[in-house]
């Protein structure tokens, strides 16, 4: 598939803001750590500003964005509409979470459950896009929610590190164990997503040309003298070198160095984070660039 | 009700007809075109097609065969690309042909992307997604006489490769078709249950061909020598 830089940014983005809010909102309300009347403006307003330029990045790719808002219709099948609707509600809830003094004190401890519970949802309703989809063999796996969930939650926490540390507050114990848990989580999904897509069980040619019993079949001609949209949409290729350097990306920049800052140095968490996010931009495009849809197969794929 | 095509593999001859009479009708349908053409003059011309020919070998010589195979949507019973759509411009309608409604698409290609057969396209020009209608507006068309009221690319296949009718009728010339000659769906391992068959190529008869001896006499092989050494 072709990687649309504007839905890696939109994936990515979202994912770490939606992380910051489902970490810093339950430790609020489960009182394990008491956030500052500016701390709460900070971490709150990173996480709106990460979650709002994911979106407006994310309309990007629209054909007719003047058309956005009938996203909201279809949410009784439709996981983008999903998306759309829970994007709506978690943007206003923590703009009231985040402006001190807007809601009572017991109220909001009420208000920061029900926020981590629809950021949650909102990050699974992101990956469930990709991964409801059944002609991408690679995407249609719940493995992809999972390194969705984990990468959101790895990236989210290593800011909320950040953010207790903000009042020179060294950083809490707990939440730095959660914090590595959801990196080792990552690493470890995504190896499994990996050594699943490397598996050769895809459909073949033979299956989708209805003639199974054809020991061989070549494409002869596609029918088209230039590039199509099915050409520009489906059939992405990347030079393996450049799979190795992303590959690599990932797992130093992305996991092993914030994994390390973070029992080291955990003062140097902001620069943890920001590693961590370069680290997964690397793993979205790939996660894009690597996945081969059936429309291959018509194009001469014999097996995606 | 259950409308769609049946393509013939034997017959069809790759000529693209059903395609171009497609693109012609479609074009000034007001249904969902025009379709846009990208650079139709310049030196790389692209453009939106909802039916496309692409052609194939089978098998290794001397027991290869060219198949020509025309694809377009197939209207598919169980279509994830009606349920995937988050503004509702995708919908099938009771006689199973599946839409969209350009005035309420929003141009997102989710549904590009759960189509397994790249049945449908963004046309940039109006920035909506469009696909095949199954003629809609010539079949549902009473001013036309009723042998008219079949989709172009059925009345245009010079082979008599394509047949337009409804597959819940036993007794339509689609289902007999089907029944006789084993029709197939492409990828039904995927759930969609595409609703248009295509008849597989009949087995041709084996035609005898001039193979090269494997070994050469010693006669052969001189005299081959000599003649090379002669046109130097």
């Amino acid at each position: 598939m072709r990687p649309a830089i504007s839905i890696v940014f939109f994936t990515v983005s979202s994912g770490a803001g939606l992380g910051l809010l489902v970490l810093m909102t339950l430790l609020s309300s489960l009182s394990a750590v008491h956030w500052s009347a500016q701390q709460q403006r900070m971490g709150g307003a990173c996480a709106i500003v990460l979650v709002v330029a994911g979106l407006c990045a994310s309309t990007l790719h629209l054909a007719s964005p003047h058309r956005a808002w009938r996203a909201f219709i279809r949410v009784r099948t439709s996981w983008l509409s999903r998306e759309a609707v829970l994007a709506v509600l978690v943007l206003p809830l923590a703009v009231l979470w985040t402006w001190p003094g807007l809601v009572s004190q017991s109220l909001h401890a009420a208000l920061g459950a029900v926020l981590a519970v629809l950021a949650l949802l909102l990050i699974y309703s992101t990956a469930m896009i990709y991964a409801s989809l059944k002609p991408i063999r690679q995407w249609h796996t719940p493995l992809t929610p999972l390194v969705y969930l984990s990468a959101a939650l790895a990236s989210g926490g290593l800011l909320t590190v950040w953010l207790t540390q903000l009042e020179g507050a060294s950083a809490q114990t707990g939440l730095v164990f959660v914090t590595l848990l959801a990196l080792a989580s990552t690493a470890l999904s995504k190896l499994a997503y990996w050594m699943r897509a490397a598996r050769m069980d895809g459909a073949t040619i033979q299956d989708a040309l209805g003639l199974k019993s054809a020991a061989q079949i070549k494409l002869l001609d596609a029918g088209h003298t230039h590039r199509t949209f099915l050409t520009d949409e489906f059939i992405f290729r990347i030079a393996r070198a450049h799979v190795q350097t992303l590959t690599v990306m990932f797992w130093l920049a992305g996991l092993l160095l914030p994994a390390w800052l973070l029992v080291w140095f955990p003062q140097a968490a902001l620069t943890a984070a920001c590693s961590c996010l370069l680290g997964l931009f690397a793993e979205r495009w790939l996660f894009f660039a690597q996945a081969r849809h059936t429309v291959q197969l018509y194009h001469g794929a014999t097996q995606v | 009700m259950k409308r769609g095509l049946v393509i013939d593999l034997d017959t069809c001859v790759g000529c693209h007809a059903c395609a171009v009479a497609c693109k012609e009708w479609n074009g000034d349908s007001a249904l969902s075109g025009p379709l846009a053409d990208y650079e139709p003059y310049g030196a790389a011309p692209s453009g939106v097609w909802f039916n496309r020919v692409r052609h194939y070998e089978t098998g290794v010589y001397p027991e290869n065969k060219t198949v020509n195979v025309p694809m377009s949507c197939m209207h598919c019973e169980e279509a994830d690309c009606v349920t995937v759509c988050p503004t509702g411009a995708s919908y099938k309608r009771e006689d199973g042909i599946v839409l969209v409604n350009q005035e309420q698409c929003m141009g997102c290609n989710l549904c590009t992307w759960a189509c397994p057969y790249g049945a449908r396209e963004l046309d940039t020009a109006s920035g909506t997604v469009k696909k095949c209608t199954l003629c809609a507006d010539r079949i549902d068309d009473t001013l036309l006489p009723p042998q008219d009221r079949q989709p172009a690319c059925v009345l245009a296949c010079p082979a008599h490769a394509r047949h337009f009718g409804d597959f819940d009728d036993p007794q339509s010339q689609v289902s007999q078709l089907v029944a006789e000659r084993g029709g197939v769906t492409m990828l039904p391992e995927l759930g969609y249950q595409p609703v248009n068959r295509y008849l597989p190529p009949r087995n041709a008869p084996k035609v005898s061909v001039m193979t090269t001896p494997d070994s050469a006499s010693l006669m052969h092989k001189v005299s081959g020598w000599i003649n090379k050494m002669i046109e130097r």
